[in-house]
């Protein structure tokens, strides 16, 4: 059944590509000049990423690539979180004291939802859009543990904050691997605009982003 | 040839019909005005922030032109990359043949029941409805979506379905159906009482449904954009994932993310980026589902790519701008479009994909103000569409006997003569000049006789004034 449908399918969208074309219109805006990277140093760049996240009521802060442990231990307390989930490959040099880390070794799903919450690294920064994209790759995990538990501490590395949106889809086709990884874009804590189109944080995902941008 | 199910419009009245009554409703006109002018001028300040948003517009529109110019080609070349990365990709050709593919995949996992993304491609085909004759019940996640189905309504917006429902509506309808007496209207609040109502969902429910905003050809990526995190749930957690996709919802190349991510979210709910974009390719080793299954679906679509005025409605991105800056949609509401997509792209839309003779009232649904072309994201050219549209209805009159005899084609067919010459048209014009004096009221005529009542019933008529203008000129040449 299914194959027949699919070439009544091919052959109809075939007649009907020709019998539709407007010829001219196609080819008038080729190239459009839309911009795909910015010019900005690093330091601007980074300062927008900070305050653009920050506006989808996130909270951001900077920290150096040898304090992260000290810098991570202080935003845990701050919030009262006690037992994190964490990617299995995360770098013990990045864990404090005195909290509960469980590493992700196929935890199951009501393991992972009853955690404080999850440490996680990113694979890249949008500055433009304040976006962070996750990947799976180093200190990422499953998307299942940055899913679950209700508060998500992110940490990003200033070198991997690029500027623009374009920029940040041909730095993830670059880095793509064999078989594509699924990625995850996050822009803010959960949130709908369902309610009067106001935007209100927290639904199903995290209702709490916090990030580190290290370097 | 036999048109595809008419699954877009379930008995609704004609447009000027379901309209009146809209209009007469004070509650639902004050909060469609609040809705709309908020989200209005959300968006106006996010694309002004862009520099280049008319070449990203110009962009958009480009690759969606390529991409139907070559729809054969992608389509075959998507179902390549998502088989090769362990998916599976089925042809529907309507929304019967559709709706039964994912009725069969569910089946066979044994689900009684499932957890859906919000989406206008399976409200289209009417999903909800064919798996309940099945005995599977299907849970909407989205919060507006939730509000609706608990509501037992019918969506007014293609983004935000319960759009017409303000906080004090909604907070009466989840203490009823969710038992929460002491629920207050803070936003923040009933969005807590739907993350809890919808957690045990979420974590126990095997199989999930979505649409697709995008799917990549080269890749064989599928692309769900969202807000709230119901989207990830349904796309993480199942085991099996079944998408259905309209087949012009294709993208060439990866890097044309880049371009449509920056459209659709500042276009859609004025946010420089949505919270939450999901990409996924086959299915992943110990991530997410296990088995993934894509539904390409026709319904209508190819015949709308055979029309050259009309095919360029398959570019749009369903990002709503055009709903909400249009000024009948404000007044009306979406639910006298009698549709699952209403407003100006949903007057264009329908009745391409169920035929004219279904509903033929929404071509006329407008203005023609030209607002929802400037906002589209894709350079829709939507009031192009729609004259274009009422050209087909009234050359579908014309073509029954009965028309010989109707009023209004007789006056129009008789306009067109008057205005064909210029000694007709002046002739006519004299004409008017003696027949018009009965109606006329200081220089209006509030009241026409015959088919003209119809028009002046909802606006004056100029009379024709005593001097015409070329009377004027050609005195004016005279006294030179």
């Amino acid at each position: 059944m299914s194959n027949s449908s699919r070439n009544a399918m091919l052959a109809k969208i075939r007649t009907a590509i020709s019998n539709g074309s407007r010829g001219d219109f196609h080819e008038a805006h080729t190239n459009a000049a839309y911009l795909s990277n910015d010019d900005e140093n690093i330091a601007v760049r980074i300062d927008l990423f900070a305050h653009r996240v920050a506006e989808y009521k996130a909270w951001v802060g900077r920290c150096k690539a040898d304090a992260i442990a000290q810098a991570i231990g202080e935003r845990l307390m701050i919030r009262g979180k006690k037992r994190i989930v964490i990617p299995s490959d995360l770098p013990a040099s990045w864990l404090p004291t005195g909290i509960d880390f469980i590493r992700d070794a196929q935890l199951d799903r009501a393991e992972v939802a009853g955690m404080d919450g999850v440490l996680s690294g990113a694979a890249l920064g949008i500055a433009q859009t304040g976006t962070i994209v996750l990947d799976g790759g180093a200190f990422q995990g499953r998307r299942m543990i940055s899913l679950l538990p209700d508060y998500h501490l992110c940490i990003i590395r200033a070198q991997d904050i690029v500027g623009m949106v374009p920029e940040a889809f041909t730095q993830l086709e670059t880095a793509r691997r064999n078989p594509i990884q699924p990625y995850t874009f996050i822009s803010g804590p959960s949130a709908t605009s369902d309610i009067e189109l106001n935007r209100v944080e927290g639904v199903h995902g995290p209702r709490t982003l916090d990030v580190f941008i290290v370097g | 040839m036999k048109k595809p199910e008419s699954v877009i419009i379930a008995l609704a009245p004609r447009f000027e019909v379901g309209a009146k009554s809209a209009l007469q409703n004070t509650q639902l006109r004050r909060n469609m005005g609040k809705a709309t002018q908020t989200i209005r001028a959300k968006r106006a300040a996010v694309v002004e922030e862009l520099s280049d948003w008319e070449s990203l517009r110009v962009a958009g529109q480009h690759i969606k032109d390529e991409v139907l110019q070559h729809l054969d080609t992608y389509l075959v070349q998507l179902e390549d990359a998502i088989t090769q990365a362990g998916g599976h990709v089925h042809w529907a050709k309507d929304a019967h043949e559709a709706n039964e593919i994912v009725t069969r995949l569910i089946q066979a996992t044994g689900a009684k029941e499932i957890i859906k993304v919000k989406s206008l491609t399976t409200d289209e085909i009417r999903l909800n409805e064919a798996l309940e004759l099945a005995g599977i019940t299907a849970i909407e996640t989205d919060l507006a979506e939730l509000i609706i189905q608990l509501a037992h309504e019918k969506s007014s917006h293609i983004l935000v379905p319960a759009i017409h429902k303000n906080r004090s509506e909604i907070r009466a309808l989840f203490q009823k159906s969710m038992n929460l007496p002491e629920l207050t209207d803070e936003p923040k609040e009933l969005a807590a009482a739907a993350r809890q109502y919808l957690r045990e969902k979420f974590m126990t429910v095997r199989v999930a449904t979505s649409g697709a905003n995008f799917a990549i050809a080269e890749t064989g990526s599928v692309c769900v954009v969202e807000s709230e995190g119901n989207g990830r749930m349904c796309l993480t957690m199942p085991d099996v994932l079944i998408s259905v996709m309209g087949i012009e919802k294709i993208l060439p190349r990866w890097q044309d993310l880049g371009v449509f991510m920056q459209l659709l979210p500042r276009s859609s709910t004025g946010e420089r980026m949505n919270p939450y974009t999901s990409i996924w390719t086959g299915v992943h080793a110990d991530d997410g589902p296990q088995e993934f299954h894509l539904v390409l679906l026709d319904n209508g679509r190819s015949d709308v790519l055979a029309d050259s005025v009309g095919r360029q409605t398959l570019h749009c991105i369903r990002c709503s701008a055009c709903i909400n800056v249009c000024p009948v949609y404000e007044r009306t509401g979406g639910h006298a479009y009698g549709s699952v997509y209403p407003g100006p792209i949903g007057a264009i839309l329908t009745p391409q994909l169920v035929g004219m003779a279904h509903a033929d009232s929404l071509p006329y649904a407008s203005s023609l103000c030209g607002a929802c072309y400037d906002v589209c994201p894709v350079r829709i050219n939507i009031p192009e569409v729609l004259v274009h549209l009422r050209g087909k209805v009234v050359a579908e009159k014309q073509a029954q006997p009965k028309s010989w005899f109707d009023g209004e084609n007789i006056g129009m067919k008789a306009m067109a003569t008057a205005f064909g010459h210029r000694s007709t048209y002046e002739f006519a014009q004299r004409a008017g000049q003696l027949a018009q004096w009965p109606f006329v009221h200081e220089g209006y005529i509030e009241h026409g006789p015959g088919p003209l009542g119809k028009w002046t019933a909802m606006r004056d008529f100029p009379a024709i004034p005593p001097q015409s203008f070329r009377d004027w000129w050609r005195e004016r040449q005279r006294d030179e």
